[in-house]
């Protein structure tokens, strides 16, 4: 589903590579965390997926296609089928729950009667049934990142991608947030999380990638944070 | 497309800059009606030209006591200057007929003329009707020669005002043109930093350009639009001030003025290049802060 091949980023700004000859295959349905310090490549990692940067070397597949290839115009139809969701949650504040999910279907284009019909389930799949008229201000920060989850899903995206999406949640609700993660995997869904956290990494015993200095250290299956912590 | 959600956008984002966008339609507006003021200018030049070119251009006034020989000699030396195309002679009984046809609005001045006291005439044609100085000093010395009027001296100084007005429309127009690009510039710019939450959200979940784009050009355009009719309605003003009230006051029927039918051909053209110009100022805008 996604797959680096050698793939080497070097931004202007910096001398040394944010990602550094990596090499990774994601399955169709896999469910992988992303870990490492600030600074090691994650956020990278996830903006190359989504054709928001480009890679200096290497090659790079998603949802078989390889991405240089891949011409300006198609890239909409690429992010259509990838879901991301932010540490900051980044909803609209004068939207209420429910136009904030409706809004990423609107300007794809889909008819109203559609969105319509599929804002109401997705709500309720991520347990905000009862609470679409609320404005993101009124809402806990998970009850926030559940409307985000909501919108990056509601298109039913292949692919979904977490950029340390428990980040500014403490830590019962990010079980929550987890759990709504872990059953959107459970759809076929491919999820790609980069996180922090490493009770959660632990706890869900999943596969996890380390990059650390822009280089893959670890790629081990129902694995931990890390051995030495 | 979504028409009524991209409808929707552009009317929050006209609230959102509504002074902006008030500042873009009032310079669109200004320099669009600079732009059709001297257009309309110019065709006013121009009908007077086509009217003026298409007739006699120099008058030779024969004296009272002209004899056959001289009218011969006048008539030849005319004949033979290069830059005359044709000679006609006017005599005082044509020039009578004439003279009453000119004046018939004036019938105090037609029965107190005496027919004799009207002169007998060459009336000729140039080729290039800007030579009349050469063709006017090559007779104005001859016997018989009583005085040589060259109408399109006179028609020179209204082409001088109209032709100056004209320069003085086009430079406050590209003056107000710049202006109001560089205002768009901003407008679109700022509304795009305003919305920026709103377009990185579209980009992420695979809105194409049109869509992110669509709001903001449409804004823009249609405030120009706005400017447009704004502008389409001072080429009336200008048409019945300027023209109708101005000049067919100055100058009275010596000239033909332009009609309606010039200011109705403006419209189309000012509402035109205010639409043009401001897509194509807010789709430039775009490329460079709205990046995909």
């Amino acid at each position: 589903m996604i797959r680096f091949e050698s793939v080497t980023k070097l931004y202007p700004s910096s001398a040394r590579p944010a990602l550094d000859g990596v090499t990774v295959d994601i399955e169709k349905g896999e469910f992988v965390f992303l870990v490492g310090q600030s600074g090691s490549g994650k956020s990278t990692f996830l903006r190359l997926v989504l054709k928001e940067e480009k890679p200096s070397r290497g090659q790079i597949w998603v949802a078989g296609k390889e991405l240089s290839r891949l011409s300006h115009w198609k890239v909409p139809a690429l992010r259509r089928q990838i879901g991301t969701v932010f540490q900051d949650f980044r909803l609209l504040p004068n939207k209420t729950v429910r136009e904030n999910v409706a809004f990423a279907l609107e300007v794809i284009g889909k008819p109203r009667h559609t969105i319509a019909q599929v804002v109401p389930e997705v709500l309720d799949l991520v347990g905000l049934a009862g609470k679409e008229d609320r404005m993101p201000d009124e809402l806990s920060g998970g009850e926030q990142q559940r409307v985000a989850v909501a919108r990056a899903f509601v298109n039913r995206p292949m692919i979904l991608l977490a950029d340390e999406p428990t980040g500014n949640l403490d830590p019962s609700t990010s079980v929550g947030i987890m759990r709504l993660l872990d059953r959107i995997n459970r759809t076929g869904t491919t999820v790609v999380m980069a996180t922090h956290d490493s009770h959660i990494v632990d706890s869900m015993r999943r596969r996890v990638i380390e990059l650390e200095g822009g280089k893959v250290t670890r790629d081990q299956s129902r694995g931990v944070y890390g051995y030495a912590r | 497309m979504r028409w009524r959600f991209v409808f929707s956008e552009m009317m929050i984002g006209f609230r959102r800059n509504l002074s902006m966008t008030v500042a873009t339609i009032l310079t669109i507006w200004i320099a669009l009606t600079g732009l059709g003021a001297a257009w309309l200018m110019h065709q006013q030049t121009n009908a007077t030209k086509d009217y003026w070119f298409g007739k006699i251009q120099i008058s030779v006034f024969l004296t009272k006591d002209v004899t056959q020989p001289e009218r011969d000699a006048i008539r030849s030396q005319l004949q033979s200057l290069p830059q005359v195309d044709q000679v006609y002679y006017e005599s005082k009984q044509e020039a009578w007929i004439h003279f009453k046809e000119q004046f018939k609005s004036v019938p105090q001045l037609v029965k107190n003329t005496d027919p004799s006291a009207l002169p007998e005439s060459y009336r000729v044609k140039l080729k290039d009707p800007k030579k009349f100085q050469i063709v006017a000093s090559a007779v104005q010395d001859m016997p018989g020669v009583d005085q040589v009027a060259a109408e399109a001296q006179a028609l020179k100084k209204i082409f001088r005002l109209l032709g100056g007005l004209q320069n003085v429309m086009l430079i406050v127009a590209a003056a107000v043109l710049l202006a109001s690009v560089l205002l768009i510039f901003n407008n679109v710019r700022l509304a795009a930093f305003s919305r920026r939450r709103e377009t990185g959200i579209m980009r992420l979940v695979g809105a194409s350009d049109v869509y992110i784009q669509a709001p903001f050009i449409l804004e823009i355009t249609t405030a120009a639009f706005i400017g447009g009719v704004l502008a389409s309605a001072a080429m009336f003003a200008i048409k019945a001030l300027i023209v109708d009230h101005g000049l067919k006051s100055a100058f009275g029927g010596i000239l033909t003025y332009i009609g309606w039918d010039a200011v109705w051909g403006t419209i189309p053209y000012l509402l035109l290049a205010g639409v043009l110009i401001a897509a194509v100022t807010a789709f430039g805008t775009l490329q460079r802060y709205l990046r995909v």
